[in-house]
C-alpha cells in the first residue's frame, strides 16, 4: 500500500499570535496538506494563516536527554523577575 | 463507549514494588500526573493498550458517520441538512484526530485502518442500530453524543499526551453535536401529535442502546483496573453510566418523554436515580457481529475504501511527478 506522508500542521489563530502546532494529517503534497488542513483545522474561524512541516522533516530533542538538556534553567532561579525582593514602599517596577 | 471492554494483554495489576526499574519509573510519572509523550518510555501493554483504545475510537467516529449519512439527502429543511453535513464532517474529524493520536504510538494510518475493514478491530456497538426515521437523527445527538462527551471529558486528562490533546480538541466540538440533537427533539415534542410520537419512539428504541456504550460493569475485571492504574481510564462504566442517567432523565422530563423504563426512579438517599436492568446479551449479540446493521456498516466501508483506491494513487503519482519535475528543473538551472 502505498500511504501518504504525515505533516504537521501549525495554525496562526490572531495577528501577533505565533502559529501553533494543532495536530497531523496525510497528504500527498503540500498543497492537499494545506487544503485539508484547512478543512479540518480551521472549520470555526480557528485560523488566519496555515504552515504544514513534513513529519519526517522534524529534528526534535530526545526525551533521554531531558535531564542534561534543561538542567542549567533549574539552578539558574535568578533569572526569574521574582528573584529580587522589591520594598513595599517602591509599588510599581 | 467509544471504545468497550479494552483488552490490556495482562492477567493481574502489578505492584509497585514488583515492578522492574523502568516500569516503576513509568508508573510513579503516571501517579504524579506528568504526562507521557510519544518518544517516552512506555511498557508494552501501555502502548498496545493504547493503539486498541484509541483507534476503537477513531473507527468509532468514522463509523458513526453512516447512521447519520443515512438523512443527509432526507432532512426536512436546507438548515437542518447543513447542520447535520457539518456535524457528520466534525466525525471524520474527530477520526481523523484520534488516528493521528494512534500513529504517535508507531503504527500507520493503514495498518489501523486495515484492522477496522477486516473486522480485527471493533468499533461502538451504538453504531450497528439503524436510524429509521428523522427523530433518530435528533436522538443520536443528544443521547449518543451526550453519552461520548460524559466518557471524553475525563479522558482530557488521560495519562498519554496525544490522546489527551485530541480529546481536548473533541470536546470542544461534541458539544455542538449534542445540542444540535436536543434541537431537533424539542422541535418534534413541541409539534405535531405524530411528531411526538416519532420523538418518544426514537427515545424508545435509543436509550438502551445508549446506556449500554459506557459498556458492562467493570466488576472484577482485570483489564479495567489496569486501564485505571494507567490513568486511560478514569471512571468506571457504571459511574459514568449514573453520570448519563442522572442529567438526561431531567431533559427528557423537560420535553414530556418518557424514558422506556419502568423502573426508573430518583432515589432521595442516594441523590441519583435508579433505574432497571441492561439486558448485557444484547449488548454482547451486537459486539459479536450481530447487531442489525453490523455487516452493512463494515461493507459501506469497505467498499469507500477499495473505491477511493485510484483516487488515493492518483493523488500520489500526481505528487511525485511534480515532485521529480521540480528536481529536473532545480538539476537543469
Amino acid at each position: 500500500m502505498n500511504e501518504w506522508p504525515l505533516w504537521e500542521v501549525f495554525i496562526r489563530s490572531q495577528h501577533g499570535l505565533a502559529h501553533k502546532h494543532v495536530g497531523s494529517l496525510h497528504a500527498p503534497d503540500a498543497e492537499m496538506a494545506i487544503n485539508n488542513a484547512r478543512d479540518v483545522y480551521t472549520r470555526r474561524s480557528e485560523g488566519l494563516s496555515i504552515w504544514v512541516v513534513r513529519a519526517d522533516g522534524i529534528v526534535a530533542s530526545s526525551p533521554g536527554d531531558k535531564a542534561p538538556l534543561f538542567e542549567p534553567a533549574n539552578s539558574k532561579v535568578y533569572r526569574h523577575p521574582t528573584f529580587f525582593p522589591v520594598p513595599d514602599e517602591v509599588k510599581h517596577m | 463507549m467509544y471504545a468497550q471492554m479494552i483488552d490490556t494483554g495482562m492477567k493481574r495489576v502489578q505492584g509497585l514494588d514488583e515492578m522492574s526499574a523502568e516500569e516503576r519509573t513509568f508508573q510513579e510519572r503516571i501517579d504524579a500526573g506528568i504526562k507521557i509523550e510519544a518518544k517516552d518510555w512506555m511498557p508494552d501493554g501501555y502502548r498496545r493498550t493504547l493503539v486498541r483504545q484509541i483507534s476503537q475510537h477513531a473507527h468509532s467516529e468514522i463509523v458513526g458517520q453512516l447512521p447519520e449519512g443515512n438523512w443527509v439527502t432526507r432532512a426536512p429543511t436546507l438548515k437542518r441538512k447543513a447542520i447535520l453535513l457539518a456535524k457528520i464532517q466534525d466525525e471524520a474529524g474527530h477520526g481523523l484526530y484520534l488516528y493521528s493520536a494512534a500513529e504517535t504510538l508507531g503504527v500507520t494510518r493503514d495498518q489501523v485502518y486495515g484492522d477496522l475493514l477486516s473486522g480485527k478491530v471493533k468499533y461502538s456497538s451504538i453504531f450497528n442500530y439503524p436510524t429509521t426515521s428523522w427523530a433518530d437523527i435528533g436522538t443520536i445527538g443528544w443521547l449518543v453524543d451526550g453519552a461520548a462527551i460524559m466518557n471524553q471529558i475525563p479522558l482530557c486528562r488521560c495519562s498519554y499526551g496525544p490522546y489527551a490533546r485530541a480529546m481536548v480538541r473533541v470536546c470542544k466540538e461534541e458539544s455542538f453535536h449534542q445540542r444540535q440533537g436536543y434541537d431537533i427533539v424539542m422541535a418534534l415534542a413541541c409539534g405535531t401529535i405524530e411528531q411526538r410520537r416519532m420523538a418518544q419512539d426514537a427515545l424508545n428504541r435509543w436509550w438502551w442502546p445508549a446506556l449500554m456504550m459506557f459498556g458492562p460493569p467493570d466488576g472484577d475485571s482485570v483489564h479495567s483496573a489496569q486501564s485505571a492504574q494507567w490513568k486511560i481510564k478514569l471512571l468506571s462504566n457504571d459511574e459514568l453510566r449514573q453520570k448519563f442517567v442522572d442529567q438526561t432523565v431531567p431533559q427528557a422530563e423537560y420535553l414530556g418523554l418518557t424514558v422506556p423504563d419502568p423502573e426508573l426512579k430518583w432515589n432521595e438517599d442516594t441523590g441519583h436515580y435508579d433505574f432497571g436492568a441492561i439486558d448485557w446479551q444484547e449488548f454482547r449479540d451486537v459486539v459479536a457481529g450481530n447487531g442489525p446493521c453490523n455487516r452493512d456498516r463494515l461493507r459501506t466501508r469497505v467498499q469507500a475504501w477499495d473505491d477511493g483506491a485510484w483516487f488515493r494513487d492518483g493523488l500520489l503519482a500526481h505528487a511525485q511527478k511534480r515532485a521529480q519535475a521540480q528536481a529536473a528543473a532545480a538539476r537543469a538551472a
